[in-house]
């Protein structure tokens, strides 16, 4: 379970996170949406310990972050980024098992383990011996979930996983992500632009604007009992977006 | 990554297997100049004659180098003349005679030989028809012809002590005097542009152009007495060599040492010119040494200069890495290394090697010769600012989301180094090898200037000698040997690089 409380980041004079207070459930999905600068990504880099607050405190299993060693945390975080951040020079199945290498596995365990994930995520067996650059941008981000759950963390966090991708695949990719969540049973912490991937993936949606949290709740709270007209504003956008086919222009 | 850990084991190797042998005998030095040279030659064929692997150092430079060598043993005999000494040596310590000077050497443990016969002092010269024709045999006899044309050196011309202070001394007053060249004065000389000019005593034109030298009958010019001095301890440890270098004073007067100077002008080597001398004066034949054929000096001086490149170069690959990699991670500590770095780069490389010399001096290290510390710190000072500069460049450009994830996986500094940002950076950190490597291989060639050998060495003694195949002998190879060095460098990044870093992406 992840907790975080009065959250405040400010960037020079902007202040980017604005006192944020929000709790994330085990076994739930939550999507942080909202427009570019709200805040969404720089919660995110702040709950996995990559960007330091200014003030107020992350909590995971009741204990502050801060006063956790690095290892165990990294241990419980899985993070895979939009353009997969994958390693160029390592090989696919480097690039995979590279979390358990470092920890120092057996072998054996590294490989059961390496199975197991290929089949949750459907990659081709040939693909791991490949290097980054000669696969396609699905399979990539196949291979960082894989690298992003193979420590078997307890949250797993993704920052606009598919904006990258094409219409077709991304909608694959939706139902097979959907489904990989619902299997794992993990908090699941998913940053979008897109209202419709959140409503998909997300138990519970959490809509930003600048740096501040407008309302929380899933998609029917937001659409029948908007708590200011912004979340009506940005349902109605999106959906314009949508009727105009723009929608899944990133 | 492995293969390059590989390649950097290999070059360490290959930094120190040694490849030849210290010569341990007598270390004979020699100026840059011809007349310094074939007289250095004729003390190596002395030495050789019964002591075991002489060496002779040759063309070390200028006159305060190669005394320096001396007075700190790193040669142990060279030719020098007494005028020198007095005039550059030790201006501004009032000697007066020879006796004063010969104590003065002692107090730094330097015996000077009696003089060996000529005086390579200025002196002037005319045509001899011409000279007979006015009856002119000394300087005194000019006066009677004010209207003589006279050609001198421009140095020769605004030194304190030349024109102005000739004609004081000896009351002349010639208002036709010019300012010229060294080799244009000879040819407006000979075509009788001018009647008379300033020339040194053993020039070998003298000989060629058959030049009356005039007799300096109130003593203007200061004595240029050619000597050896050598170091003291010789007459303990070898005092056969001694001896013979005794024997030297008196058999050359200023026209036998012209006419030696003018074979090496006219195209023989100073060893065989050198030779010659030694089995008229000594019937000694030291003709033994076989004069090494093309084939065979460029073997040597390929090794030599390799010797230099991989002595200076590998140890600034092992450096310079890690200072770029210091660059990069600490912003402070790495402007002022850059700094100092790129500051090293703008000091001219002829300052350079006679900056370092005191280092490698106090070091207790060689500073002049073959394979000399100075010739090789100053190359690896030279080397390491493309590598430092590309490595740090190699780390600065790794895309962010490569360190984002590489943070994000909770990897060590170190391992995160090793693993993900040195691979990352390893195209920029060749590339900078690759430009030292190239680089070194053509700045080595001025380790010559201070005898270091390699490519160099041909082509400064060409340029003395005005041959052009001397200068190509060095200068061909030289360029050849850094294309290798590149071709060298290039298949060893191909092979260094890892794979998916040079793979084009798919979309």
């Amino acid at each position: 379970m992840v907790r975080v409380s009065e959250i405040t980041k400010k960037y020079g004079s902007k202040t980017v996170v604005d006192g944020i207070s929000l709790e994330f459930q085990s076994a739930q999905t939550y999507a942080l949406i909202g427009p570019s600068g709200c805040g969404k990504s720089t919660l995110l880099r702040i709950i996995i310990g990559l960007i330091a607050a200014d003030s107020g405190t992350v909590w995971i299993h009741q204990k502050p972050l801060s006063e956790q060693p690095i290892k165990s945390i990294r241990r419980n975080f899985g993070y895979v980024i939009q353009s997969g951040g994958l390693f160029p020079h390592m090989t696919c199945r480097e690039n995979a098992i590279l979390p358990a290498t470092y920890y120092r596995w057996p072998s054996d365990r590294i490989q059961d383990r390496l199975s197991t994930l290929t089949r949750l995520t459907e990659l081709p067996e040939d693909a791991l011996g490949r290097y980054p650059a000669q696969l396609s941008g699905g399979q990539r981000q196949r291979v960082s979930l894989i690298r992003a759950l193979m420590l078997d963390p307890d949250i797993l966090l993704l920052d606009e996983p598919l904006a990258a991708l094409d219409p077709m695949i991304r909608n694959q990719l939706q139902t097979e992500l959907k489904a990989i969540f619902q299997t794992l049973q993990k908090t699941v912490i998913v940053v979008t632009h897109d209202l419709h991937e959140a409503a998909f993936f997300a138990n519970e949606i959490v809509l930003m604007k600048n740096g501040k949290v407008v309302q929380t709740g899933p998609i029917q709270k937001l659409q029948k009992d908007p708590a200011d007209p912004f979340v009506t504003d940005f349902i109605a956008a999106q959906r314009g977006h949508l009727m105009t086919g723009d929608g899944d222009k990133a | 990554m492995r293969r390059f850990w590989c390649l950097l084991a290999f070059l360490i190797l290959l930094a120190i297997v040694p490849i030849s042998g210290d010569r341990s005998g007598i270390k004979i030095g020699s100026k840059k100049f011809t007349e310094s040279v074939v007289l250095g030659e004729i003390l190596f064929g002395l030495a050789e004659d019964h002591e075991d692997n002489p060496v002779h150092f040759r063309e070390l430079g200028g006159t305060r180098l190669v005394f320096n060598a001396l007075t700190r043993g790193e040669i142990d005999a060279y030719p020098e003349y007494t005028g020198t000494l007095l005039q550059e040596i030790f201006a501004g310590e009032e000697i007066k005679n020879i006796e004063q000077l010969r104590n003065v050497l002692a107090n730094q443990n330097i015996s000077m030989t009696e003089p060996l016969g000529f005086n390579n002092t200025y002196a002037i010269g005319m045509l001899k028809p011409r000279a007979n024709e006015l009856g002119v045999t000394k300087y005194s006899d000019l006066g009677r012809y004010p209207n003589l044309d006279f050609g001198v050196t421009s140095e020769f011309l605004d030194r304190g002590d030349g024109w102005k202070a000739l004609n004081r001394h000896y009351g002349f007053k010639f208002p036709n005097v010019r300012g010229l060249d060294h080799d244009i004065a000879f040819r407006q000389l000979s075509n009788g542009t001018v009647d008379a000019i300033d020339v040194y005593a053993t020039d070998a034109k003298i000989t060629s152009l058959d030049l009356k030298v005039l007799e300096d009958d109130r003593k203007f010019f200061p004595r240029y007495d050619a000597v050896i001095l050598y170091r003291s301890e010789l007459d303990r440890t070898h005092p056969k060599f001694v001896e013979r270098l005794n024997q030297l004073s008196g058999t050359l007067d200023a026209g036998r040492m012209s006419s030696l100077n003018l074979s090496v002008e006219q195209g023989e080597t100073e060893t065989h010119v050198a030779n010659d001398f030694l089995i008229e004066q000594f019937t000694i034949d030291a003709g033994q040494t076989v004069e090494p054929n093309l084939l065979n000096r460029l073997v040597q001086l390929t090794v030599e200069h390799l010797d230099l490149v991989r002595k200076s170069l590998i140890p600034a690959i092992l450096v310079g890495i890690p200072i770029g990699i210091i660059a990069y991670r600490y912003r402070m500590t790495g402007n002022i290394l850059m700094g100092m770095v790129g500051i090293v780069q703008t000091i001219p490389a002829l300052a350079l090697l006679v900056l370092v010399m005191p280092l490698a001096a106090y070091l207790g290290a060689r500073t002049i010769g073959v394979g000399s510390f100075s010739a090789i710190l100053a190359l690896f000072l030279y080397s390491l600012l493309p590598i430092v500069r590309n490595t740090f460049a190699g780390f600065k450009t790794i895309d962010n989301q490569y360190l984002e994830s590489a943070e994000a996986l909770g990897l060590s500094t170190s391992y995160r180094l090793r693993t993900i940002e040195m691979p990352l950076a390893l195209h920029s950190i060749m590339t900078g090898i690759k430009t030292a490597a190239v680089m070194n291989v053509g700045f080595a060639a001025l380790g010559a200037l201070i005898g270091a050998g390699g490519y160099g060495q041909p082509i400064l003694t060409g340029i003395r000698l005005n041959r052009m195949d001397l200068i190509l002998e060095g200068a061909i190879p030289a360029a050849i040997l850094a294309l290798v060095v590149q071709f060298l460098f290039d298949i060893a990044e191909n092979w260094v690089i890892p794979k998916g870093l040079r793979l084009k992406p798919t979309e």
